[in-house]
């Protein structure tokens, strides 16, 4: 009863350690200066795949879509126990929101196949939408299950999953395949492993193999990569192209979501207002509350 | 995310400036184990890149996943009950984790599971981990066990156990001390038999063994029946079955997630572990003198650990209207641990070299030795490596476990009350360090192992290398100071291989081995400094602060400060 699963992951900015550099003055971010991390909540997706492999035995393949340097997360998920990792990367693909992205990662997904489960993170830790699962199940008209805590039970076509909701949990059985999305703490990730790192630390896309043959006459980008896939060193890369899709489904041309504004929000100190612990200060605070729309 | 090894600027400093390629050359068989695993290094560059992300993921765990359990490992403790030892629940999920990450066998053959590395490297992830949580290195720093098992056992002893330690499913303990052998280990009693068939059963008690619960023991055990010294022992290796009883762990000033057991032998079924009679000549000074790095390592971990909680408090603090970090004698104070620490480190991973170094020769020689090819020229420099390392090994467990105590009182001085409190990790730190100058050798057993390098002098040759060096600019007056040294250190040698006093001889070779590992420290940073602009300051406090302390010691020495030990007597009331 072997199991085969894809994981969505995400490079996204370390929002945890934004430095004064980070931020422009116009106050958009400048993503050079921010260290790029592995989407928490993807990890545990990760995990969640390895840990039915561990028990079912299949493959899991993770996948991530975004510029070459996205190859980082996709060598850590290598690290951490994936037999394989694939990159969508295309210049088209700049400026996605969530419909368009979604959209080519659906389509990623029908280009692999023969998945019993996808699994991601309940979001990603940039955008914060928790629409791309969602979208992406949607899109392959399979069904979703978010917010994930546990898996209860794999059947030989369904599984019972625990799913986190406001004061409690659900727990839900679905047919697979299944797309899931787990919230933070549904696991602790494995580690990478030492081997691992050491045997997958040269992993390259294609991107990367391209640069290797820059100036280099003698090396042949088909030769180098038949190579680096000899030596399971390949990380396969798919293109725009590669994968038949839509243009005017891709990138920003894909995508409906246009930002209005970006705003630095600072939040100043300084103008509190004492309010006594009694009836009437209750009822100012509340007065207060409303005023500000934060209530009602 | 902090990083316990990417954040440390100067073991990154002493990491990029290590010099391993004949070591791991030889280790990885010149790389054609590559062709057999994935995961081995194709070349030496490749091998250092390995090293390096090892460390970072070493250095990752320690800093985000151990640093953080190590209060409640010392709160909660390793704990005794219905006759089973328990780990704290920090340090078992610590040591799951470091298993998870393929850590547990880092030194160990890639046969069996291992990652091959060389030792040096193996020291900087002990440092790493000792660092984050110093009684969890008692049981990280157990490879050794499995590397004892790896370089004397048979290859049946190698698969049964080496594929367990190196998964980090067994973890050792080595069972040597006991009630009345100590120190003096020749007096080991636990008594080894055989039945007619030839199977060895273990019978005595063992005392005070660091992790005595473990799942394999390597034991010290008298074979030859009649014999009192060391000529009578054996080794052996057996599993911590149901025939050795735990009879208590003891309650410890420190270290408190390591266990410490008392253990019942009762005809434990155990192998012999190669030849017998050598067993405490040979094998048990081989894991010792490892051992003894090891502790070297743990307390390079905590004096980092207790620096750096000295700097961000010092920094913090605010009194008189500033960080107390802006008084001149608490900058200065910071300036002296920091000193130490860099002194000490250098030390250590020249050591380290020194025993990866020590440890190829003797596997080409022997090698050479079954192919009945000349090996004169390599036997040389196995007798000159051996020399140093012998040298060098007590000399630096005596120095950095003394140091890292010296390190923890001055940062708990710089806390202040504070510091004095169970709330704060200084006093979690001086507690580990303390154990650090007692076991695997006291200071003074310490002192005794490297007195007799230093009377035969030999790093001489050495010396006067490095005496013909040219140095940069300043570095030429200090290189002045260090021949100084040196004199008072000549000076002092002769004065007391003339007095011919056994018991004054004993006494002051505390003086003459802290001289010695002035000048040879001295050198090291010398050299540093003649690369690196930084490490001028580094050489010149250590250097010119060596220069005092070796004046005392020569006056020590020179005025007879211990004449009056022949009236301890009269003294002693």
């Amino acid at each position: 009863m072997k199991k085969n699963s894809i994981v969505m992951v995400k490079q996204v900015p370390d929002t945890a350690n934004i430095s004064g550099q980070v931020m422009k003055e116009d106050g958009t971010v400048n993503r050079a200066k921010l260290p790029a991390i592995f989407n928490h909540e993807d990890r545990v997706a990760l995990e969640f795949a390895l840990q039915i492999k561990d028990k079912f035995g299949g493959k899991v393949t993770a996948i991530t879509m975004g510029p070459p340097r996205a190859s980082d997360v996709l060598r850590e998920c290598l690290f951490m126990g994936a037999d394989e990792a694939v990159l969508i990367s295309d210049r088209k693909f700049a400026g996605a929101d969530t419909l368009a992205t979604s959209y080519v990662l659906a389509e990623t997904i029908k280009h692999i196949g023969g998945y019993d489960f996808i699994f991601a993170g309940r979001q990603a830790i940039d955008g914060d939408t928790a629409q791309v699962g969602p979208q992406t199940a949607e899109k392959l008209n399979i069904p979703q299950i978010t917010y994930a805590e546990e898996i209860l039970e794999v059947g030989e076509s369904s599984v019972k999953v625990k799913k986190k909701i406001e004061g409690g949990y659900e727990i839900l059985e679905s047919k697979l395949p299944v797309l899931i999305t787990v919230i933070k703490d549904a696991a602790f990730p494995r580690p990478f492993q030492a081997k691992r790192i050491m045997a997958y630390k040269n992993a390259k896309t294609l991107s990367e193999l391209e640069k290797l043959t820059e100036g280099n006459s003698l090396l042949y980008i088909d030769q180098l990569r038949d190579e680096y896939e000899s030596r399971n060193l390949y990380i396969k890369t798919l293109t725009m192209d590669d994968l038949k899709l839509d243009e005017s489904r891709c990138g920003i041309n894909g995508s409906p979501t246009k930002v209005y504004k970006v705003e630095s929000v600072v939040l100043a100190g300084g103008n509190h207002e004492m309010i006594p612990p009694t009836k009437e200060g209750i009822g100012k605070l509340i007065d207060h509350l409303l005023a500000d729309h934060i209530l009602g | 995310m902090a990083n316990y090894f990417s954040d440390n600027q100067d073991l990154l400093f002493h990491f990029e400036k290590l010099d391993l390629r004949e070591v791991v050359d030889f280790l990885e068989e010149n790389y054609s184990q590559s062709k057999k695993f994935n995961y081995a290094p194709v070349n030496y560059q490749d091998a250092k890149e390995n090293f390096k992300r090892i460390l970072e993921i070493t250095g990752d765990i320690a800093a985000n996943y151990i640093a953080p359990r190590s209060p409640s490992i010392d709160d909660e403790g390793a704990t005794f009950k219905d006759g089973k030892v328990q780990y704290a629940k920090g340090t078992k999920e610590s040591l799951e984790l470091l298993s998870k990450a393929e850590l547990m066998g880092m030194i160990l053959p890639r046969e069996y599971g291992g990652l091959n590395f060389p030792t040096t490297v193996y020291m900087m992830a002990t440092e790493i981990i000792s660092r984050a949580d110093a009684s969890l290195m008692n049981i990280f720093g157990l490879q050794d066990i499995g590397k004892t098992v790896a370089e004397f056992g048979n290859t049946a002893q190698k698969q049964e156990f080496l594929p367990g330690f190196a998964s980090g499913e067994y973890t050792g303990a080595m069972a040597l001390t006991e009630p009345d052998a100590g120190s003096d280990l020749q007096a080991v009693k636990l008594t080894a038999y055989q039945d007619e068939k030839g199977n060895w059963f273990l019978r005595g008690v063992k005392r005070f063994i660091t992790n005595g619960n473990g799942e394999v023991l390597l034991v010290l055990a008298r074979t030859e029946a009649g014999t009192k010294d060391a000529r009578g022992l054996s080794m052996f290796v057996c599993y911590g079955d149901k025939t050795i009883k735990v009879r208590r762990i003891e309650h410890k000033l420190g270290i408190h997630g390591s266990p410490t057991c008392e253990l019942q032998f009762n005809d434990t079924p155990a192998q012999l572990v190669g030849q017998r009679r050598f067993g405490l000549l040979k094998y048990v000074m081989y894991l010792m003198n490892r051992a003894r790095v090891g502790i070297g390592a743990q307390s390079l971990g905590i004096a980092q650990e207790a620096y750096e909680q000295a700097l961000n408090y010092a920094k913090a603090r605010e009194q008189f209207g500033k960080p107390i970090y802006n008084l001149p004698v608490v900058s200065n104070m910071l300036i002296d641990m920091r000193v130490s620490l860099e002194a000490f480190r250098s030390l250590f991973y020249d050591t380290c070299v020194w025993l990866d170094r020590k440890e190829m020769l003797e596997q080409i020689v022997e090698k050479l030795k079954l192919e009945k090819k000349p090996v004169a020229e390599l036997n040389e420099r196995l007798k000159e490596a051996t020399k140093y390392l012998n040298l060098l090994t007590p000399l630096a467990k005596y120095f950095l476990s003394e140091g890292a105590n010296k390190i923890c009182y001055d940062s708990m001085q710089i806390h202040g009350g504070t510091g004095y409190m169970h709330e704060f990790g200084i006093e979690r730190l001086s507690r580990d360090a303390r154990i650090t100058n007692i076991y695997e050798g006291t200071s003074q057993l310490q002192i005794v192992a490297a007195s007799g390098g230093v009377i035969n002098d030999v790093f001489n040759d050495h010396f006067n290398e490095c005496e013909k060096k040219e140095y940069k600019g300043s570095l030429i007056n200090l290189l002045s100071v260090l021949k100084e040294i040196r004199e008072m250190f000549n000076d002092c040698l002769k004065y007391i291989k003339e007095k011919k006093d056994p018991n004054i001889q004993d006494v002051a070779s505390k003086d003459l081995v802290e001289l010695y590992g002035y000048i040879y420290t001295g050198f090291l940073l010398l050299d540093e400094a003649n690369d690196d602009q930084r490490k001028v300051f580094t050489a010149r406090r250590y250097i010119l602060d060596a220069l005092t302390k070796a004046r005392k010691n020569a006056e020590a020495i020179k005025n007879e400060l211990y004449s009056d030990i022949l009236h301890a007597d009269t003294i002693l009331i």
